[in-house]
């Protein structure tokens, strides 16, 4: 073998024993000389991953903010009937998550297998309950005929000068985004019921983790999402009604 | 034959590693004859056999969109539309459009040629992600299918741009399922760009530093910067058209208070820049061919390999020249036009090199360099034209008509496709271990040379007299010109299916291929031909700058690998 | 190179600092800052944003590479809104005759 010397020389330097050597040459794919340079392109593959993903939610941002400059009271107006509680609560869900995803990592690179997959599991719920806010939140939404399209109706006043056209535009500037990041939020999910099943067979050492890192990156970029998605869709007209909330 | 042939004759390659055909035969074991069956080659992860799987598969398209323009031009013989019905030809137009586009040419270098030759010419094993790699053939397939069945069910009419509200409200045809064919074709199009990035960052053999790279590698890295920066929006674009048809709710529909020019911002974002996506592996194609047949290191490397970075920078900043007439801002359209006339600098800082390159080299007119020298003229004039096109107030003028019409098939089919066969030739004996026949190449690059200036130069004349594209009929004083196009439609496609036939029949007949049949330097060039299904008998070590021609007798003593030669052959034994 | 590994405590403080910046940006909504909310609100959020990249996901322990992949990311992002403004924006600046 051609990269045995260099990848027990790699091992030699992390000062991995026999054991983790084992590991380390049955996780190399055939077409790298070693851990590191397949760590690498992992972690390469997965950046360029995210960043066409802030393209493809790019597009929708620059929806908003063209239709938010040109429309804004209309887009405030809409805005202040999202219930901003239910946001905020599910943005402190959301960067819970993010930690104990952190520290998910942060235990398979310390080696701890128990501690690893407890907070793996404690993201997947947190996402788990994310998701059954937003579904609260979104049916709530189609209750009052605030899903855009044919069923639309919008019952109160608006100001002169305001179409409910840009009203209905931005629910599904809304729904567009969210949704988007629901289903995001959803592969995450997918994703974390393999890690913790290899997590339980063992798979993950100190060594090699790279799976669990590259999730980690793929579920804090969704949190980043909705860190943005928060100010701009739920407390657009919050200082406008004074507390907005649901109605 | 190639001058240099007889320098590498297999006769004077002791290792046998010349020769190609049945294992016995061949001499060596190669990523074909490996294992057998279709299995092996459906579920591969070889990049080698994946371009093989991209090659059959663009060239059926190629075929398909082929077709679709023949049909186009039988019925611009006459001014009368008198062969298909108003609406058949829309739907011909689109059909040949989006096809070409998507199907052939921006997978067609990147996806074949780059596929293959990206690790060999890095001296890597495979590309970073193979599993990533199968998996973008597939989507390719499976956005193939989608618009087939789109095309099946009687096809779509709204141009290949897909221009809103048409394309939302008014249009009956299956807009939906083509634009899921885009949108699932897109991201094996991102997939590849990923691939090769990694690829080309984590993968590069020991002493392969970023200055000794092919400049294919330069122009293909800028290529899937494009792919993977640009791809994305389109695939939200689509989306939000496919659910603007379904749902009736959009954001681009001007009854819901929407923008339709919101729409083009968003496909021009992507399209434009995939104009780049089409030429810049091309560009890469005619920097190998220039240097390898006219042995010459490229003039000025370092300029032509940060252009193709620039080409791909600039590409993003100039997609508001589309929407010159499209009630965009005059304000927006200064900043555009101004930014589309830098784009020309990288552009000619190429095309000066690689004539720069031509001076006092030691030139021989094969069939890749008859294609390479037709590349650098036809892009000038498509380049030019295309300034044109950037002058704000003369785009007025000229856009829809012919004029656009004609600029753009020269930038894609005198650039793109040209590149493509130029690189198809010149590796086709490292893919297939064979030669094709020279004469009939040569013979064939200078069929569709003249046959491409006649069907395109006069849509020039046309389009600056005021013919307008994408209507079926036309004012009698314009029929000389159109039969001249048409006839050099005929010239085009007769001449694209000679290389067509002869490539297939190379694979059973043609000459078997020495490793080296160029004497070139890159080190694809250093492995057997075909390469063994890991490329390298072992890891290459580059000691060597590129592009470091020397004259052929020393080039000889070199040796195309002599290196690999030593070593025994895989499989020789069992002979 | 092996990877860095990022203490306990930090997740910790970096956690702290989101939440304490998520009240903030919901108590300054409820503000009435005219013109300023929505740069508010947009600069909070960049920040959290920037502290989410640099310490969950480590980023600023990584290569300059992915710092240049991260920092092309909104590079382009910027240019796509941008450029999309230059045409909103400067639209009414040429009056017609009606």
């Amino acid at each position: 073998m051609a990269h045995a010397e260099t990848l027990d020389a790699h091992d030699a330097h992390r000062g991995g024993d026999a054991a983790a050597t084992h590991h380390a040459s049955a996780n190399l794919a055939h077409h790298f000389d070693n851990l590191e340079q397949q760590r690498e392109a992992g972690s390469l593959g997965m950046w360029l991953f995210l960043v066409t993903e802030i393209m493809f939610f790019g597009g929708l941002f620059t929806g908003y903010i063209i239709y938010r400059a040109q429309h804004p009271q209309a887009f405030a107006i809409a805005s202040s009937t999202l219930n901003w509680k239910l946001g905020a609560v599910n943005t402190v869900v959301l960067i819970v998550s993010s930690l104990t995803m952190a520290l998910a990592v942060y235990f398979a690179q310390m080696g701890s297998r128990r501690m690893q997959i407890i907070f793996l599991v404690a993201t997947m719920l947190l996402g788990a309950t994310f998701l059954v806010v937003k579904g609260f939140e979104y049916a709530d939404k189609f209750e009052h005929h605030h899903f855009p399209g044919l069923n639309f109706q919008w019952n109160e006043a608006v100001p002169a000068g305001v179409s409910t056209h840009h009203i209905q535009m931005f629910y599904w500037i809304y729904f567009a985004m969210t949704g988007l990041h629901a289903l995001h939020m959803i592969i995450g999910i997918g994703a974390m019921l393999f890690l913790i099943f290899y997590a339980y067979r063992g798979r993950y050492t100190p060594e090699y983790h790279a799976p669990v890192e590259l999730t980690g990156l793929y579920w804090h970029f969704v949190d980043i999402v909705w860190i943005f998605l928060f100010p701009l869709l739920y407390l657009l007209g919050a200082h406008l009604t004074h507390g907005g909330g649901g109605h | 034959m190639s001058s240099h042939d007889p320098s590498n004759s297999p006769s004077s390659d002791p290792s046998g590693l010349g020769a190609l055909g049945s294992r016995a035969r061949f001499g060596h074991e190669n990523y074909i004859n490996a294992n057998y069956g279709i299995k092996s080659w459906l579920l591969t992860k070889d990049h080698k056999r994946i371009a093989l799987l991209y090659l059959a598969s663009v060239t059926v398209f190629f075929i398909l969109g082929g077709i679709y323009a023949l049909t186009i031009r039988l019925e611009l013989l006459t001014p009368a539309g008198d062969i298909v019905q108003p609406m058949t030809y829309n739907k011909l137009f689109t059909q040949h459009g989006i096809i070409m586009i998507f199907f052939f040419l921006i997978p067609s270098i990147p996806a074949v040629l780059g596929n293959f030759l990206v690790p060999l010419m890095i001296g890597a094993k495979d590309l970073a992600f193979p599993k990533l790699n199968l998996l973008s053939w597939y989507l390719y397939l499976a956005g193939a299918l989608f618009t087939i069945w789109a095309l099946l069910n009687g096809g779509i009419d709204t141009g290949w741009t897909f221009y809103t509200p048409y394309s939302t409200t008014f249009s009956n045809t299956y807009v939906v399922a083509a634009g899921l064919g885009i949108f699932i074709n897109g991201f094996s199009s991102i997939l590849t760009g990923l691939n090769f990035i990694v690829t080309i960052h984590t993968m590069r053999a020991p002493g392969m530093t970023w200055f000794r790279l092919p400049l294919f590698i330069w122009s293909h890295y800028a290529t899937s910067l494009i792919m993977v920066l640009g791809t994305p929006v389109i695939a939200i674009t689509i989306l939000l058209v496919a659910m603007e048809r379904i749902v009736h709710i959009g954001i681009f529909d001007p009854r819901l208070g929407g923008d339709p020019v919101l729409f083009q911002h968003f496909f021009w974002f992507y399209s434009h820049p995939a104009v780049y996506i089409m030429i810049l592996p091309s560009m890469g194609v005619v920097s190998e061919l220039i240097s390898t047949h006219s042995r010459k290191n490229v003039f000025g490397y370092s300029f032509v390999a940060f252009s193709s970075l620039a080409i791909a920078v600039f590409g993003f900043l100039v997609w508001g020249h589309h929407l010159f007439t499209s009630s965009q801002s005059v304000y927006a359209g200064m900043i555009f036009s101004f930014v589309s006339f830098a784009v020309a600098i990288p552009s000619a800082v190429k095309v000066f090199n690689w004539t720069a390159t031509l001076y006092k080299g030691s030139i021989s007119y094969d069939t890749p360099m008859l294609y390479a020298l037709g590349f650098i003229g036809l892009f000038t004039i498509g380049g030019l034209t295309g300034l044109f096109l950037a002058a704000l107030g003369l785009d007025v003028h000229l856009t829809d008509s012919y004029f656009i019409v004609a600029h753009f098939h020269y930038i894609m089919v005198g650039g793109a496709l040209m590149g493509y066969l130029g690189g198809l030739h010149n590796w086709w004996p490292k893919i297939t271990g064979r030669m094709y026949p020279e004469g009939w190449g040569r013979f064939s690059a200078l069929v569709i040379f003249v046959g491409f200036n006649l069907t395109f130069f006069p849509q020039f004349l046309l389009g600056y007299m005021g013919m307008p594209r994408r209507y079926h009929a036309y004012a009698e004083e314009f029929q000389v010109l159109n039969v001249m196009s048409t006839a050099g439609a005929s010239i085009l496609g007769f001449g694209l299916l000679i290389p067509g036939i002869y490539f297939i029949w190379s694979m059973r007949y043609g000459k078997f291929a020495p490793a080296n049949p160029w004497a070139a330097t890159g080190l694809e060039w250093r492995t057997a031909s075909p390469p063994p299904t890991e490329n390298f008998f072992r890891t290459p070590v580059v000691t060597w700058e590129a592009y470091e021609y020397r004259p052929m007798e020393e080039m000889e003593v070199i040796g195309p690998d002599k290196e690999q030669a030593a070593q025994p052959a895989h499989g020789e034994a069992t002979t | 190179m092996s990877e860095h590994i990022v203490s306990k405590k930090l997740y910790f403080i970096i956690f702290g600092a989101l939440m304490v910046l998520t009240g903030l940006t919901v108590w300054v909504a409820n503000l009435d800052l005219g013109r300023l909310n929505t740069p508010v609100a947009l600069a909070i959020a960049v920040t959290k944003a920037i502290l989410v990249v640099l310490y969950f996901m480590h980023v600023r322990y990584s290569s300059r590479l992915t710092w240049v992949v991260v920092a092309g990311g909104f590079l382009w992002l910027m240019i796509m809104v941008g450029l999309t403004m230059s045409d909103y924006l400067t639209r009414g600046f040429l009056t017609y005759p009606r």
